[in-house]
């Protein structure tokens, strides 16, 4: 089925499952079209694979074409592979030397446990924002939405704050396998923007803590996770982040209320 | 069966407001017995899973992902439209009903969209508040584009990744509720059937996708927010997971399915380059606001593109053929998404194309570079124009963008009545999952406020009628009908798991995409349809006798994910293709060769077909029955659509 003429030969991380132990395997990849994505490449190996009756490489993909964050892969040593600011989909066989070996593991990171070949568990992501990041405002009953101007500078600060796609790279580059740049972006977004401010100081305060429990590591301030992020998060978001941290422990009488419940404070 | 979409009685402004009062009411102190079954978390789930919580309800959250954050509606690009009139160029709610049933080709109901466009507004504000980032003036207020086929400016937007920030929104949402313990979330897990009880929908069966677990959910009602089947072409704008499973078992326990002919193709993606492609990515269509589409006037020229004797900026002037402009002279470039594709197709048809495949046009920037300066150009569009350059390697700074169309939405999905229930009772479906507000062609940033209208503003007011009808008693678990669903959950899952055959599961997909895409695509003949129906039917049977699933089911296997869902898609296509079969005239998305004007346009035959159908499964290789609900139109007079 595939018409290129590039071959590699892949070194794949292969584990069963979260309870067994992995080892790395190698496969063929041929006639691999420079215009195929990474995750197209992959498709055509394990096409292959299941035509032999070997199970095919698992990894986490969706909507391939780089927004839903679901891809991951550690390409190289390297979260989604040698390119800047792209994810795994969007990685084309042309940025690869035809007879290169590519190595192709998982994210690594105690938080992000493996759960088969590629794929890992990224739940603890969600239980961070679960723990703080939103505004509480119930459906309907909002004001008009041009009620509050907003500076184009900081609406705009605060969207770049908001692309993040929580993918996870920033935690698989990161040597402490610290997570945050992905907390910071949303604590930031919010922070900026006008409807943040009731829950500024407790949202923090909340998702730092939900943070530190689901075992991710400090900032050291290394820059790898802004390096790989491919949506190009920066490093500003932690500073920002670590400033309202301190300041909402230091100065800030709030205590960290049961956040989100009706009634507000 | 006769259909009633009860659409309240009355003028068109006071339908909804009426039909809210006249709902029932559940006590607020009665509403923590109830629980609701949400399947999929996109923007019609996450909203409406948020908001039944946040009124008091206990939801059960599902999607196959491993987040609810990833859901597909994160990928739209373009933008919400709302009839607000910020921008003070005459819209209103009125004018925005019209250009959508207008947009829709008069196949989608009066009363339906109206509430559609009255809603929006408050969509608007409820992101706001969130905290979603949509563009803002230098004045702070918020800022609004046209988008195609629209003569006002009421699209709002968040650069290039509107539904991202939208989901992100009811995300955030969904997770306040999460956190409250209103809303227990199941990621990874897919839904494999519904279970009813007396007719009435009062669970599902899902599958662990990790260990294999079939499980089985109770509820007292079960909303089915799951999206849209366009992965039924193989190559599509959707993400490789999304599929018509959910829906397609919802219809074989009763729910008709509307109009599934129904199918956008939009004008503005990226051609295909060969048979490894495994999706076709969009290229957001506001590129039209300042792109001009063209392609060569004489196939010599083209030939000379094709070949690369020629680069398109090399190319005359009077050498190309805008022909959007040329034919639409008033609209040009905006023209609704199924006007701008069947022209493209023309243009390659009449051996015009260009690019390597000859099967493109272009979509040119030069003269937009000209006027705006290269970086207010890329402050617009900069997202998108580095996606380009990152799939096909062209910079489209310097040589215009090849465009052509693919399939993006489906109009079509499960039959439900005003208040979003399918025929069977109990059971909903939310958002691209139904069918009911965009007729025969979905206008573009509309998809994104259907979603949300569905999930925040709709389903809140209409579910409480239902669950106020049937009580509070609690769904009885020992019900035999949860044991028996699930008992033919797992016989089918064995039976795909004995396919021992020849060919994978992915060549039959792409098999039945290219049945689809040859003969239900674009354009549509009877011939065509009726060969495509005996081809299906062939796809069919080889595959229950000579696909391959390898592994086993208490595993991770989307080798057995994908089985089931081709499955189901290798019978959704024949509904499809006997559904166009059945309408003989060309209306939005749906374009029959037999009924076009002598200009080449499409002809509706509003005498015949100015009815939804709604298809009842009959039974395994019965054929399914067609059932129709006449579309009845009080307020706007029926045209002939004219872009002219």
């Amino acid at each position: 089925m595939s018409t290129g003429n590039m071959n590699f030969t892949l070194k794949v991380w292969r584990q069963k499952d979260a309870n067994s132990s992995g080892k790395m395997v190698t496969y063929p990849a041929e006639n691999i079209s420079p215009d195929m994505s990474f995750l197209e490449m992959l498709d055509v190996v394990n096409e292959s694979l299941i035509h032999k009756g070997e199970e095919p490489i698992h990894f986490d993909h969706d909507c391939r074409e780089g927004i839903c964050g679901m891809c991951s892969l550690y390409i190289n040593g390297r979260p989604h592979g040698p390119k800047r600011a792209i994810t795994t989909c969007q990685l084309h066989m042309r940025s690869f030397n035809d007879g290169e070996t590519i190595t192709i593991e998982p994210w690594r990171a105690a938080a992000f446990p493996v759960i088969k070949d590629l794929a890992v568990d990224r739940s603890a992501f969600d239980r961070i924002q679960q723990s703080g990041g939103f505004v509480s405002v119930n459906t309907g009953g909002v004001p008009d939405a041009n009620i509050i101007p907003i500076p184009k500078v900081i609406a705009d600060e605060a969207f770049n704050s908001a692309t993040c796609i929580g993918c996870g790279a920033c935690v698989a580059a990161c040597k402490n396998a610290s997570a945050m740049l992905f907390v910071s972006a949303k604590v930031s977004q919010l922070g900026m923007l006008p409807q943040g401010q009731p829950e500024r100081w407790s949202r923090v305060q909340a998702m730092v803590a939900q943070m530190d429990e689901e075992g991710f590591g400090n900032c050291t301030n290394t820059g790898a996770c802004e390096a790989e992020c491919p949506k190009e998060i920066s490093l500003l978001n932690i500073s920002r982040m670590n400033n309202d941290y301190f300041s909402a422990k230091l100065f800030r009488e709030e205590k960290v209320h049961d956040h989100g419940a009706s009634g507000g404070e | 069966m006769s259909l009633d979409a009860k659409i309240p009685a009355g003028p068109l402004a006071e339908k909804w407001s009426k039909h809210k009062f006249n709902l029932k009411l559940v006590n607020p102190a009665n509403k923590r017995k109830y629980d609701v079954i949400v399947v999929g978390t996109g923007l019609a789930g996450a909203s409406a899973a948020a908001s039944l919580a946040e009124l008091g309800y206990n939801v059960k959250a599902f999607c196959f992902q491993d987040s609810p954050r990833r859901a597909h509606s994160i990928a739209a690009q373009g933008g919400i439209n709302a009839a607000k009139n910020y921008q003070n160029d005459g819209d209103s709610v009125y004018r925005l009903f019209y250009d959508t049933i207008k947009g829709g080709d008069y196949r989608a109901r009066e009363g339906n969209v109206y509430r559609l466009a009255e809603v929006s507004v408050n969509i608007i504000d409820q992101c706001v508040a969130q905290g979603v980032p949509f563009a803002r003036e230098y004045g702070g207020l918020l800022d609004n584009r046209s988008f195609g086929g629209s003569q006002v400016s009421r699209t709002f937007y968040a650069r290039g990744q509107t539904g991202q920030q939208l989901l992100l929104g009811a995300y955030s949402a969904l997770n306040r509720q999460i956190h409250l313990g209103k809303v227990k979330m199941y990621t990874r897990t897919e839904m494999l059937d519904v279970v009813t009880i007396d007719g009435h929908a009062k669970g599902i069966i899902t599958r662990n996708l990790i260990n294999g677990n079939i499980e089985t959910h109770s509820g007292h009602a079960v909303l089915l927010c799951t999206g849209g089947y366009g992965n039924v072409f193989y190559l599509s704008t959707n993400a490789a997971g999304s599929n018509v499973t959910a829906a397609w078992r919802a219809h074989k326990r009763g729910a008709f399915f509307a109009n599934p002919c129904y199918t956008q193709i939009h004008p503005t993606c990226i051609p295909v380059t060969g048979d490894h492609q495994s999706k076709l990515t969009l290229m957001s269509e506001s590129l039209r606001n300042d792109g001009r589409v063209w392609a060569p006037k004489t196939q010599e020229v083209a030939e000379k593109l094709r070949t690369k004797q020629l680069t398109a900026a090399q190319v005359k002037e009077e050498d190309r053929d805008y022909f959007l402009e040329r034919k639409y002279p008033s609209f040009g470039n905006l023209v609704p998404r199924d006007v701008a594709s069947r022209n493209a197709k023309e243009m390659v048809d009449d051996g015009r194309g260009v690019g390597g495949s000859g099967i493109a046009v272009f979509l040119d920037f030069a003269d937009a570079i000209k006027r705006l300066g290269k970086e207010a150009v890329s402050a617009k569009y900069g997202n998108l124009f580095d996606m380009y350059y990152q799939i096909t390697n062209e910079d489209p700074y310097t040589q215009p963008m090849r465009i052509y169309p693919a399939v993006h939405y489906t109009m079509g999905g499960l039959w439900v009545d005003y208040n979003l229930m399918t025929t069977v009772p109990g059971l909903y479906a939310l958002g691209e999952c139904n069918f009911s507000d965009h007729g025969a062609n979905r206008l573009g940033a509309s998809a994104l406020m259907q979603g949300l209208a569905d999930g925040y503003f709709v389903i809140p007011y209409t579910l409480g009628d239902y669950l106020a009808s049937i009580g509070p008693k609690p769904v009885d678990k020992n019900n035999p009908a949860f044991a028996q669903t699930k008992q033919e959950v797992v016989e089918r899952i064995n039976k795909l798991l004995a396919l021992k055959g020849t060919k994978t599961v992915n060549e039959y997909h792409r098999d039945l995409g290219h049945i689809m895409w040859e003969y239900c695509g674009m354009a549509r003949t009877a011939e065509g349809l009726t060969k495509a129906k005996g081809l299906i039917q062939e796809l069919r049977a080889d595959f229950w006798k000579n696909a391959i699933v390898v592994g086993q089911n208490e595993e991770v296997n989307p080798a057995l994910e994908k089985a089931g869902r081709v499955a189901d898609f290798l019978e959704l296509g024949e509904l499809m293709v006997d559904d166009a079969l059945m309408r003989n005239e060309s209306c939005g998305g749906h374009f029959r060769l037999e009924s076009q004007t002598p200009e080449g346009e499409a002809l509706r035959d509003d005498e015949n077909f100015a009815f939804v159908s709604a298809w009842e499964y009959k039974g395994d290789n019965q054929p399914e029955v067609l059932n129709k609900e006449k579309l009845e139109f009080e307020f706007v007079h029926l045209t002939q659509r004219s872009y002219k």
